[in-house]
């Protein structure tokens, strides 16, 4: 999943709630279980709730280590939302899914 | 071959020190920090640890070819830059010369919700391709506590600092990293359980209102080291630790001797003023004449060509050469050959340790023969005794390694305890001038001594010190059985013995005079008695005479008669004798 950029976008069924695609990074360090948790996770997400309006992006920083620094990035694995704005950062495995709907705002806090 | 040859060196392979360059740190230490191996360095809010951190990179990276991280959690480039700046690093020019790489770590809480399990392989990637990006050698955590506040799960993060630490000593890279000070222990987050090779502690600690910034090696495991207090200074040549008990004594000392600029106090001091880059202090009284003595010995150092710097911490400069000029001294004209530089500033101006960070650099800039501070008691009252002791100390270690005379005038105040207050101070100092204020006869005189001076014959008398016009005179106290007599009762005193000397001269020509007349007439009645005596013994004589030839007359006349009696001669002659007679029976 090394720079593997996955787009998907659906043609027909426009998303009720975006009409901006999304734009989501990943920043991993290496084949971890962690990471590929996260990865998962993360698609799982996505697929349920913004269906054809986002693009993941991975990054694994053993490979990219420059790449630390745009995003400050310290915890692996970290998702950041770079679109839309303001950006968010959540950081784990992201396996508590209702936090990461919160954390990306597709679902306000309790 | 059973055991192979035992090494020399192996039970005490010495730990190897990695030099920071800054000035005192590295004699208290023995070396520096130990190489290889992460140093905390712990302190409160302001006292420095960023600006310690920043130079062990700096000068890491300008003096030791050893290149430098610097990690940021707080501050951004642009500023750590600028807050550097003051202190003499162009960090910029090091950073170009991708001498130092420096990384601002930007946590925003607000930003970053937490989902599972994660670690924080991110800063280790980021720090490992900083570190391999420039090849550094040195690497600073500033503040990793920041971590604490920007990620909530404090398990995760005491795990992933605990392999951080030891992943640094891996690497082999020499870490300074900074902590706030905490209230029970030495950092806020106990971070000097993961940290155990080296613990240096800061502080800013402030005492009657004045702030002094201190240094302590809390722990130093494999190495010797200096444990006490250190003060600090922060400069515009970065830190400079004072290790005043570290220091040795061993100066080169000169035998040229440099005149005082007044030649009766030369005179008093074996002939030839004080040694060069020799200490000298002069106490007294408000208003004995120290900083005109002190002004003396400035213009003839300055007269002779040799520069001086004159720290003046009660007159301004103008005043200085106005009132100098009115004792007959003019200082203008050396000022303006740059032969003379005075330096004035206020006492409470600034702290302690700054007046002396100053004064290094004033020093430093002008490279002068001779250092004036003017008084340097003015310097005791902006710290307390034990601290200003010792940065005194260490500004006359500083002026005697470098061979620079000094002149600290210290003002004392009135009364008996005239050589009290400077003990501590004056034991420092090779030489000790005292002036005091004599008060009698509704005047005062001032009086000058010579309480020490090493390695030199001195004077050990009171001389009565002159300010006229035409600049400063010692003149002869008067000392007799009256006591030391100065001013107007001296000149009154000499005059009347000058009276006194000439009664007695007069006296004693009179007495010479009645002398002569009695001697004269003495000789005169001499001679009279001799005239007499003359007169009475030639009438003496003549009698005698005059019996003598009656004598011979009257015997003639009687051998005549006899002659005509027919008698016996000897018969005549019995007749005249009984003893003629008494034969004849």
């Amino acid at each position: 999943m090394i720079r593997s950029k996955k787009v998907k976008r659906p043609a027909a069924r426009p998303s009720a709630r975006r009409a901006k695609p999304w734009h989501l990074r990943l920043y991993v360090a290496g084949h971890t279980t962690k990471s590929l948790e996260a990865f998962a996770n993360l698609k799982q997400i996505c697929e349920r709730n913004l269906k054809g309006g986002y693009k993941i992006e991975v990054i694994d920083l053993l490979e990219q280590p420059h790449l630390c620094k745009g995003d400050q990035i310290l915890a692996i694995p970290t998702l950041v939302r770079k679109l839309p704005q303001p950006v968010r950062k959540i950081i784990g495995d992201l396996s508590d899914t209702e936090r990461v709907l919160i954390g990306l705002d597709l679902r306000p806090a309790a | 071959m059973k055991t192979k040859r035992a090494k020399p060196t192996a039970p005490a392979e010495i730990l190897p020190k990695c030099p920071t360059g800054i000035q005192g740190l590295d004699e208290i230490t023995g070396g520096g920090l130990p190489r290889g191996r992460p140093t905390l360095v712990c302190g409160g809010a302001g006292c420095g640890k960023t600006l310690f951190a920043m130079e062990f990179l700096a000068r890491g990276a300008s003096q030791f070819r050893e290149n430098g991280v610097f990690m940021s959690f707080e501050e951004t480039e642009a500023e750590l830059k600028a807050n550097v700046a003051s202190l003499g690093f162009d960090l910029t020019r090091l950073v170009q010369r991708k001498k130092i790489l420096i990384d601002h770590v930007h946590i925003e809480r607000s930003e970053i919700t937490e989902t599972g399990e994660y670690d924080l392989e991110g800063l280790f990637v980021r720090l490992n391709y900083a570190i391999d990006s420039i090849g550094a050698k040195r690497v600073v955590l500033d503040t990793l506590e920041a971590l604490f506040a920007g990620l909530p799960n404090e398990a995760i993060l005491r795990a992933e600092l605990r392999r951080l630490f030891r992943w640094l000593k891996d690497k082999g890279v020499t870490a300074v990293i900074t902590a706030e000070r905490g209230r029970a222990h030495l950092t806020r987050h106990g971070l000097e359980e993961y940290v155990s090779d080296c613990v240096i502690l800061l502080d800013h600690r402030v005492n009657d209102q004045i702030a002094t910034r201190h240094l302590r090696v809390v722990k130093y495991r494999g190495a010797l080291h200096g444990t006490n207090e250190f003060p600090f200074l922060i400069g515009a040549e970065g830190l400079s630790v004072l290790p005043i008990t570290s220091l040795g004594l061993n100066h080169r000392v000169s035998k040229g001797r440099i005149s005082t600029g007044i030649p009766r106090m030369d005179a008093m001091l074996g002939g030839k003023g004080f040694f060069r880059g020799s200490s000298i202090l002069l106490t007294g009284t408000p208003g004995t004449g120290k900083t005109s003595i002190a002004s003396h010995f400035a213009e003839a150092a300055a007269q002779r060509g040799e520069r001086v710097l004159f720290f003046s911490f009660e007159e301004s400069p103008n005043q200085m050469i106005r009132n100098m000029r009115s004792i007959g001294l003019r200082l203008e004209p050396l000022v303006s050959r740059g032969l003379l530089k005075f330096h004035a500033a206020r006492p409470t101006l600034c702290g302690l340790e700054m007046h002396l960070a100053t004064m290094f650099r004033e020093i430093a800039l002008l490279k002068p023969a001779v250092v004036v501070v003017d008084p340097i008691t003015s310097l005791l009252s902006a710290g307390t005794d034990a601290e200003t002791k010792g940065m005194v100390t260490r500004l006359v270690d500083f002026l005697k390694g470098t061979q620079i005379t000094s002149f600290f005038t210290s003002l004392t105040h009135g009364g008996h305890a005239l050589q009290q207050s400077e003990i501590a101070m004056s034991s420092l100092m090779d030489s000790w001038l005292l002036l005091q204020d004599i008060e009698g006869n509704g005047e005062r005189n001032r009086v000058l001594y010579v309480l020490k001076a090493r390695g030199m014959a001195h004077s050990n008398q009171v001389r009565e010190f002159l300010i006229s016009n035409r600049g400063i005179d010692l003149v002869d106290a008067y000392i007799g059985p009256d006591g030391v007599l100065t001013g107007a009762s001296r000149v009154a005193q000499t005059a009347r013995e000058d009276a006194e000397a000439l009664t007695g001269r007069q006296e004693a020509g009179r007495r010479q005079r009645e002398l002569q007349r009695k001697r004269t007439m003495l000789e005169q009645r001499i001679a009279g008695l001799r005239t007499d005596f003359e007169s009475e013994e030639s009438e003496l004589q003549r009698m005698d005479d005059q019996a003598g030839t009656r004598t011979h007359v009257l015997t003639s006349e009687r051998t005549a008669l006899a002659r005509l009696r027919q008698a016996d001669v000897s018969d005549v002659k019995g007749a005249n004798g009984s003893d003629t007679n008494g034969k004849r029976r």
